[in-house]
C-alpha cells in the first residue's frame, strides 16, 4: 500500500485532479458506451419482435 | 487499342470538357486567390508575419482548392451514365482510370501552380522560394487529385459530397502537405530542398500506381444498387 | 481445411459461439481490469520524477495500443469482406470503427490530462500526439462514410475500401509526422524524460492491458451480435432465437 490515509489517496501527492480526471472520464465513457450498446440491443430486439407480431397478424 | 492512342483519346476528351466549361474550371483559381486575400485580411498586413506563414498558408489553400475541384470529378459522368460505359468498355479499366486521373491532375495542378507565384508576391514570400513553391505544387497537387479521386469515387452517389469528402480524405493529405511545405520553407531559408521534392515525387509515383485500383473498387460499388 | 473459415463467416455460427463465451470473457476482462486498476492506483510505487500522475500511464498506454491495433482489426475485416464477400467481416469492420474511435479519444484525453502535470501543458503537438489525432480522424472518416449510405452492403464495401486506403497511408502519415516534428523541435518547452519503467510499476500495466484486450473483444462481439440481429431478422434462426 502506497498511501497512509484516505486523504492521501485522494490527493495523489498533489496530482489528484489529473489522476481522478483521467480515470473518471475513462470509466464514465466506457460505462456510457456499454449502456448505449445494451440499450441498442434492447431496442433492436423490441423492433424485431414487433415486426414478427405484425407479420403474424397479417 | 494501343495504350498511347488510348491516352490520347482520354486526354482529348477531358481537354474538351474542361475547355468548354472553362468558367467553372477556373473557379478553383479564384477560390485560391480569394481565400489567400481573406487570410491576409485576417492576419493583418505586417509583411514580416506574412512572409513567415506564406508557405503554409498558400499550400493549405491550394490543398483546399484541389479538394473542392476533385469533388465533382466523376459525378457528372456518373449521373449521365457514361461512367458505366467507361467501366464496361473493352479497354483495360486500370489504364482508362490512370489516364483520366493523370489528365485531370494536370488540368487542376497547372492553373494553381501558375497563379501561386503571384500569391507568393502578395504575401512577401522570399524570391528564392518561388520556384520550389511551383515545383512542389506541380508534384504535390497530382497526389492530392489521385487521393481525392478515391473519396470522390466513394461519394459519387451523393448529390452533395463536399463535406463528407473532406472528412474522408483530409487526413490522407497530411504527408503531402508536410513534405511540400518543408521544401518551400527550406528554400526560403536558403537551404537545400531537392530531397523534399524527391519525397513528393515518390509519393506521386506510389499514388499513380495504387490509386486507380482503389478508385476502380470505389466506383464499382456505386453501381450495384 | 477451409471449413472453419467458412463457418466463421456464418453469422449464425458466430452468434452461437460468442453467446457461449461472452459471459466468461466479460467476467474475466472486468476482473483483470479491476485488479490492475486497484494495483496500479494503490500498490504500485509512484514515479520518482512524475510522482503519482504517473498512474495515468495505466490508462493511456493500453487505450493507445488497442486504438492502433483496432484500426488493423477494422482494415483486416474490411479486406476479408471485400475479398471473400463475408457478411460477418463486414459487420465486424463497422463495429470495430466505433469502438476504435472511442479508445482513440480516451488515449488522447488521458494523454492530455497526463501532459498537464508532466509537460506543463494540456496539448503538445509532438509526433505521437499528432499521429493519434490523425488516427481519430481516420476512424471518423470510416464512421461518417458508413452513416452516409443507406444500403448496408454498399456502405460495407465503401468502408472497406477507405480503411484499406488508410492502412496503406498510416505508415506514410506516421513517418511524415515524425519527420515534421523533428524539423520543428520547439525550444521553449522543456520535456522531462519519461523514465524507464520499474518491474513493480510494470506488472499492473500488463494486467490492465490484458483486461482492455479482453473487454475490447467482448465489446466487439456484443456489438457484432446486435448488428447481426439487425441485419438477419428475416432468417429462421433469428426468429427462433428471439421468440424462444
Amino acid at each position: 500500500m502506497q498511501f497512509d490515509s484516505w486523504q492521501a489517496f485522494v490527493a495523489m501527492g498533489g496530482h489528484g485532479l489529473y489522476v481522478w480526471l483521467a480515470y473518471g472520464v475513462a470509466v464514465l465513457s466506457l460505462v456510457a458506451g456499454a449502456m448505449v450498446q445494451i440499450r441498442r440491443r434492447k431496442s433492436v430486439l423490441r423492433n424485431i419482435r414487433q415486426h414478427y407480431n405484425n407479420e403474424s397478424e397479417v | 487499342m494501343p495504350l498511347h492512342l488510348l491516352f490520347f483519346c482520354v486526354w482529348r476528351r477531358e481537354w474538351r470538357l474542361t475547355w468548354r466549361n472553362i468558367s467553372s474550371s477556373l473557379n478553383s483559381v479564384w477560390f485560391f486567390i480569394m481565400v489567400c486575400t481573406l487570410f491576409v485580411i485576417g492576419i493583418g498586413p505586417d509583411r514580416q508575419a506574412l512572409a513567415e506563414i506564406a508557405p503554409g498558408v498558400i499550400w493549405v489553400i491550394a490543398l483546399l482548392a484541389t479538394m473542392l475541384a476533385v469533388d465533382g470529378l466523376f459525378r457528372h459522368d456518373f449521373t449521365d451514365g457514361s461512367l458505366a460505359q467507361w467501366l464496361l468498355s473493352s479497354q483495360p479499366w486500370y489504364f482508362l482510370l490512370l489516364f483520366r486521373l493523370l489528365t485531370q491532375a494536370v488540368f487542376i495542378a497547372l492553373p494553381l501552380a501558375l497563379v501561386a507565384p503571384f500569391l507568393g508576391l502578395l504575401m512577401d514570400l522570399p524570391g528564392m522560394a518561388v520556384l520550389p513553391l511551383v515545383a512542389s505544387l506541380l508534384l504535390g497537387i497530382p497526389v492530392l487529385v489521385l487521393l481525392g479521386a478515391i473519396g470522390a469515387a466513394l461519394t459519387v452517389g451523393f448529390e452533395r459530397g463536399g463535406l463528407l469528402l473532406a472528412v474522408l480524405i483530409l487526413p490522407l493529405y497530411i504527408p503531402v502537405l508536410i513534405f511540400a511545405i518543408a521544401a518551400v520553407q527550406a528554400a526560403a531559408l536558403g537551404t537545400a530542398y531537392s530531397a523534399h521534392l524527391a519525397l513528393l515525387a515518390t509519393l506521386l509515383l506510389l499514388a499513380l500506381a495504387l490509386c486507380p485500383l482503389a478508385v476502380n473498387a470505389a466506383l464499382r460499388l456505386n453501381f450495384y444498387y | 481445411m477451409w471449413a472453419w473459415f467458412h463457418k466463421l463467416g456464418s453469422p449464425r455460427w458466430f452468434y452461437r459461439i460468442s453467446d457461449l463465451c461472452l459471459p466468461w470473457l466479460t467476467v474475466a476482462g472486468l476482473l483483470f481490469l479491476v485488479v490492475g486498476v486497484v494495483w496500479g492506483l494503490l500498490f504500485a510505487p509512484p514515479d520518482y520524477k512524475q510522482g503519482n500522475s504517473f498512474r495515468i500511464f495505466y490508462l493511456h498506454v493500453p487505450t493507445a495500443v488497442i486504438a492502433l491495433v483496432g484500426y488493423y482489426v477494422m482494415a483486416i475485416a474490411g479486406a476479408v469482406s471485400l475479398i471473400w464477400k463475408m457478411k460477418l467481416a463486414d459487420i465486424v469492420m463497422k463495429e470495430a470503427a466505433v469502438i476504435g474511435a472511442l479508445l482513440t479519444f480516451l488515449a488522447l484525453f488521458t494523454g492530455a490530462v497526463w501532459g498537464k502535470p508532466t509537460w506543463g501543458t494540456w496539448w503538445v503537438w509532438d509526433a505521437r500526439v499528432t499521429s493519434m489525432l490523425i488516427l481519430l480522424f481516420l476512424y471518423i472518416g470510416v464512421i461518417a462514410l458508413n452513416n452516409a449510405f443507406t444500403h448496408p452492403e454498399q456502405s460495407g464495401k465503401a468502408c472497406a475500401v477507405l480503411s484499406l486506403v488508410g492502412t496503406v497511408n498510416i505508415p506514410i502519415i506516421y513517418k511524415s509526422v515524425d519527420w515534421w516534428y523533428s524539423l520543428h523541435q520547439p525550444a521553449t518547452i522543456k520535456f522531462t524524460e519519461r523514465s524507464t519503467i520499474h518491474p513493480d510499476m510494470f506488472w499492473p500495466f500488463v494486467v490492465i492491458t490484458v483486461g482492455f484486450y479482453v473487454l475490447y473483444a467482448v465489446a466487439l462481439m456484443f456489438n457484432t451480435q446486435t448488428a447481426i440481429l439487425e441485419r438477419e431478422y428475416r432468417t429462421q434462426w433469428v426468429r427462433d432465437k428471439v421468440q424462444q
